[in-house]
């Protein structure tokens, strides 16, 4: 494959470590695919990362040498499953430097986390009290909080962002002022803009008002280490399945205290400590959020995920990002018609834009025709299209596997995209 | 070679056809008088069609649309805005199931679907059926809102 040597030069300042991203790629098994007869070019990593071989082998290893049902069975087998399930609390824990194990919550996705929260910390919440959001929220973070409101009672403002696409820290002091805000929840990178957030500067200003804050760690877990204690946080959320890691686990990460208040949203086996027909009782946290039995295999996947990103480290990840953010800006914005969402001073490996002349749909069919994967629509936050004053946009993501070739490919398709369409 | 040629495989999605009525739609446009209207919305991306009926005597008389969307979708707005005249209701949704079939199937032989053959291209990519349907869609509901079923 002819692709860049070194990527090295952007980040010997930042990191040490030597991160080859050929390497890298050689541990992806699907970037070996060919699409439509070409090179498989996958910008698309913000809606679901593509899988390093450690994480197929632990899964597949899990299923051919090791596994039965968690915290059940008084045998051999599920023992050792219950020690390797368990053992990514610990992972995960050590990814975030949540202060306990016992914070580590497994859900499905983070769209089960916003929900979880918004249910279960949500009923702890008074009538008239507030969540705040902001206006660049995905969908998973909007939904459960209407749903909420119109439950309890509950209201729900929005913090704008400003035409750069940052938060507006000034106006969400303001939202804050009364301090009828009881939670605070605002991502910590946009899957949109790229936009990372304050997120101390946010979790300081909600605590300085009384509010507890949740952040949505979907995008931010990976490019950036992140530290729940550093930051501030109250409760942290990210997804597995663009974590390089499988579908169907999501992490809930939660200070002590709060999840020991929060009555469980699910009620079945392993939440409980003793049943009868009269009533039951609760297990303390994780387990009490983590009724029937969980997605095993994926949270074993999991761990393998996130040993594999811990042993490239964060360090490497955030000096190759921002030099495939500083190329891809340079080649996108000398496309005459293209227009980037967004100028946040502080922004990831998520680019939206439109091209003047050309639908999303029609730039994404044709980029796809060259093997160029890339979404194209509303990146389930149509309220934030109605801030950009846009209906759809077309976006490239990046992942720990993406090379300059693969953007200057896109750039060279565009430029192409944008002839076909004059 | 000029640029767009380099998307050769495309012309069988993008038409010429497709093309100039993606950019200048012959029926984009309020009608002036119309008796049934309806909107179709695709949620996943933003796309939206409003379409408008003028009916004569139980037949389609006049169709114009309103639609923010991708080329497929306003070129099969303004190619269903002529090939749906003098249908009755039934008729003009025999002709959707025809377009249904065709862009998941790629052919016909339904000579009633010769206008909408540049659509045809469609069906190499499942994911923009809707696209091509949406119009269709808001077509049928205006139609059945506007009749006593």
């Amino acid at each position: 494959m002819n692709m860049i040597a070194n990527i090295n030069t952007a980040m010997n300042a930042a990191a040490p470590a030597r991160f080859d991203v050929e390497q890298v790629r050689a541990e992806f098994p699907i970037l070996t695919q060919t699409v439509r007869g070409k090179p498989f070019t996958f910008l698309d990593s913000a809606a679901s990362a593509q899988k390093p071989r450690p994480v197929i082998e632990a899964m597949v290893r899990a299923m051919e040498t090791q596994y039965a049902n968690v915290h059940r069975g008084l045998h051999w087998m599920s023992e050792r499953t219950s020690d390797a399930y368990e053992n990514v609390r610990d992972d995960v824990a050590r990814l975030l430097n949540a202060p306990s194990r016992d914070e580590v919550v497994f859900t499905r996705n983070a769209t089960e986390a916003f929900n979880l929260v918004a249910y279960s910390y949500g009923s702890l919440l008074q009538p008239g009290q507030a969540v705040v959001i902001s206006e660049m929220e995905h969908h998973a973070n909007l939904v459960p909080w209407q749903m909420l409101r119109d439950r309890r009672g509950i209201e729900l403002r929005v913090a704008p962002i400003t035409d750069a696409g940052e938060l507006d820290l000034d106006a969400f002091e303001a939202l804050l002022m009364d301090g009828r805000v009881g939670l605070v929840s605002i991502t910590h990178m946009s899957n949109v803009l790229g936009t990372y957030t304050p997120v101390a500067r946010i979790a300081s200003l909600a605590h300085a008002h009384g509010a507890k804050v949740m952040f949505d760690g979907s995008q931010a877990t990976v490019h950036r280490k992140v530290d729940v204690q550093a930051i501030g946080a109250d409760f942290y959320t990210f997804t597995g399945h663009k974590l390089y890691g499988p579908t169907g686990v999501g992490i809930l990460w939660g200070r002590a205290e709060l999840l020991a208040a929060m009555p469980p949203m699910m009620g079945g086996g392993d939440m409980i400590e003793s049943v009868s027909f009269e009533r039951s009782t609760w297990t303390h946290a994780p387990q009490k959020f983590e009724a029937g039995t969980p997605a095993i295999l994926e949270v074993i996947g999991l761990g393998a995920a996130i040993r594999f990103v811990e042993r490239i480290g964060y360090d490497a990840m955030a000096a190759h990002e921002l030099s495939l953010v500083d190329h891809a800006m340079a080649r996108l914005s000398a496309i005459e018609g293209l227009k980037i969402m967004g100028s946040a001073q502080d922004r990831g490996g998520v680019i939206s834009f439109t091209l003047e002349g050309a639908h999303a749909h029609d730039i994404a069919t044709l980029l796809d025709q060259q093997g160029i994967a890339v979404r194209a629509g509303q990146h389930c936050a149509e309220p934030l299209m109605h801030r950009l004053g846009v209906h759809s946009t077309t976006r490239a993501s990046f992942g720990v596997y993406t090379n300059e070739a693969e953007i200057d490919r896109l750039a060279d398709t565009l430029e192409r995209v944008r002839t076909f369409f004059a | 070679m000029s640029a767009s040629a380099t998307f050769d495989e495309l012309r069988d999605l993008y038409q010429r056809v497709i093309l100039e009525r993606g950019r200048s739609p012959r029926h984009g446009r309020r009608l002036a008088a119309f008796d049934a209207a309806a909107r179709g919305d695709n949620p996943a991306c933003g796309d939206r069609c409003a379409v408008f009926v003028r009916r004569d005597a139980g037949q389609v008389a006049e169709v114009g649309f309103e639609a923010r969307g991708c080329a497929i979708c306003i070129a099969s707005a303004d190619l269903m805005a002529e090939t749906v005249i003098g249908l009755s209701r039934t008729e003009a949704n025999g002709r959707a199931e025809g377009l249904r079939r065709l862009v998941r199937v790629g052919h016909t032989t339904d000579t009633t679907l010769a206008a909408l053959q540049p659509l045809s291209g469609v069906h190499e990519y499942p994911s923009r059926a809707k696209c091509a349907m949406l119009p269709w869609d808001a077509l049928l509901a205006a139609l059945a809102e506007g009749e006593p079923s």
